[in-house]
């Protein structure tokens, strides 16, 4: 089920997986999903090129990286996204469980229900109440079982944290509650399908210090249960929520790391010129 | 630099300019509503609504008569026209909004507004050749096809206009949870935008209903109710823009004041469509 590192001899030194490996030091721990040699072209130009690493099981990994460096590219091309956008074309693979899923006949669909997203600006489903917000995923699709569903709808929402405050008016709409709510209901929206990964881009960029502390909360208690991973342009919060992190730059993938290796001792002069400040 | 007061004064120019030329759009439109009224009040009685027209020579006897066999047809006409518009229109105008990049959607577009354009008697005329001339009859469903033609463009053009008011982040949010793209458009995004929709129907509606060129060589018209259900869709029936021209052409004067009456009908139904669309687009609070 899970694919151990076994990286092929590469040219470029910063994506060499056995360099990045050997730094790491932990060879067995399993990994969910990884990116191979990865570029992602809009039209004529690379959005992201040849980006090469494993996301380990049950770890928050963070991509950090100045504005337009490609981060958010990455992740939409984890649950191939990138098929809804006009003139895109992806190159290389990202291996899901050990498949590929780019392969010619892998539906999407399903792709996507196994990597749940999360987006920086929560959006319920306008018509519907937080229950079937909750449920959306699954009701959808034909499961129309309500004893299930009630279960679902609880499991969801007590794992995202939003269980004790909405429990009373489930039937309330959906676009009721505050802005971290909304966050909240997103979150249990896609882990109601039980993804294997959770993609989170800027999950708590539009949302205040309160509501951002308690997502954090939120992420380090689901990580036992779910690999997550996030893209943030808040490296503090980067170094307070991730165990592994990714440095993006134009495109590129600069370094990658454990994070308390990568903030205290890292290793090229542009990720410590970023985390320093001195750019981004 | 100009001086405060200049600006006050232009300030206060442009307001009285504005003011006045909102007034001369308004005043046509009650210029006929307050005509119509006062012509046609005179005919407005319990009698419209429950009688038939017959034959000219009825008020002469004494027998009453009024336009409910017109009130009926109009209704009668105007919802199979909807009937058969709306598939027709929702589709297109979903193609054009969910699909942007099918091959299809310029050649659609073009044939949509040349459709839109197109006087409404062509329109009549078409419906004419499909239905009337192979079916031997004059007919309500003639009427029917002909207004759904008037209809139908409008249909895709606003429903398009409706789905594409909705954030590609709902659609995305979504997909994101693994729906196929038709359960995203079918549960979330036409939900969502149900408002935007129902008031394009209301609108198409109310345009269809003042048509009468097209009505008048495929429903024809009728004097009297239709003898069986089955009639009202099968054989000729009275819709109001179509009886107020008969009514009005003719040489009798108690005619010719029901003719006014039926102005009176047509603007009803007309300013109720709109009502009923704002009611609709109403903001919602929760």
């Amino acid at each position: 089920m899970f694919r151990n590192v076994k990286r092929k001899n590469s040219d470029n030194e910063l994506t060499d997986m056995s360099f990045t490996k050997s730094k790491i030091g932990s060879i067995n721990m399993p990994i969910r999903l990884e990116s191979q040699n990865l570029s992602v072209i809009y039209g004529t130009t690379y959005g992201i090129k040849e980006i090469s690493f494993p996301i380990y099981d049950k770890k928050v990994t963070a991509l950090i990286g100045p504005s337009g460096c490609g981060k958010t590219t990455f992740l939409r091309a984890m649950n191939r996204m990138h098929d809804l956008t006009r003139n895109t074309c992806i190159e290389g693979s990202v291996y899901l469980n050990g498949k590929d899923i780019y392969a010619p006949k892998v539906d999407p669909v399903i792709i996507r229900r196994k990597l749940g997203m999360v987006f920086q600006k929560p959006t319920p489903f306008p018509t519907m109440s937080i229950y079937d917000n909750v449920i959306a995923g699954l009701k959808l699709v034909g499961i129309k079982k309500r004893a299930y569903l009630d279960e679902v709808v609880e499991r969801s929402l007590k794992q995202a944290a939003l269980w004790e405050e909405v429990k009373d008016r489930l039937k309330t709409p959906g676009g009721s509650l505050s802005g971290g709510q909304q966050q909240r209901l997103s979150i249990a929206r896609a882990l109601a399908v039980e993804p294997d990964v959770l993609l989170m881009d800027e999950p708590t960029s539009s949302l205040d210090p309160q509501s951002t502390n308690r997502i954090e909360e939120l992420i380090e208690t689901l990580k036992k249960q779910v690999t997550i991973v996030v893209v943030t342009h808040n490296m503090q919060q980067a170094a307070r929520i991730s165990d592994f992190t990714a440095f993006f730059y134009l495109g590129k993938l600069i370094e990658y790391n454990s994070t308390t290796k990568m903030f205290t001792v890292p290793e090229h002069k542009q990720t410590e010129d970023y985390l320093s400040g001195k750019f981004g | 630099m100009k001086s405060l007061k200049q600006r006050y004064m232009r300030e206060n120019i442009m307001k009285v300019f504005i003011i006045l030329n909102t007034i001369l759009v308004i005043t046509p439109l009650i210029i006929i509503l307050a005509y119509v009224i006062v012509r046609g009040i005179g005919a407005i009685n319990i009698d419209l609504f429950t009688q038939e027209l017959g034959s000219p020579s009825r008020a002469m006897v004494g027998r009453p008569t009024g336009l409910a066999h017109t009130i009926i047809g109009t209704f009668v006409v105007d919802f199979l026209a909807l009937i058969i518009a709306v598939p027709f229109g929702l589709g297109a105008g979903i193609m054009l909004s969910e699909y942007p990049d099918h091959k299809l959607n310029p050649l659609m577009r073009v044939m949509n507004d040349t459709l839109n354009g197109m006087p409404a008697v062509l329109k009549g005329l078409l419906a004419w050749a499909l239905v009337v001339k192979p079916m031997g009859s004059f007919s309500g469903l003639s009427g029917g096809v002909a207004l759904a033609f008037v209809m139908l463009p409008i249909i895709a053009r606003s429903t398009e206009s409706a789905l594409m008011n909705i954030p590609w982040s709902i659609r995305e949010a979504g997909l994101a949870i693994g729906l196929p793209r038709w359960r995203v458009i079918t549960s979330v995004v036409i939900p969502a935008s149900k408002t935007g929709l129902v008031t394009g129907l209301l609108l198409a509606f109310a345009r269809a209903v003042g048509e009468a060129a097209p009505l008048l060589f495929t429903s024809f018209g009728n004097n009297y109710k239709s003898a069986t259900l089955l009639g009202w869709i099968f054989g000729p029936v009275d819709t109001l823009p179509q009886r107020l021209y008969s009514l009005a052409i003719s040489p009798y004067k108690h005619w010719h004041q029901l003719g006014w009456a039926a102005g009176i009908l047509l603007l009803l139904f007309v300013i109720l469509s709109f009502i009923i669309a704002r009611f609709v687009a109403r903001e919602k609070k929760y």
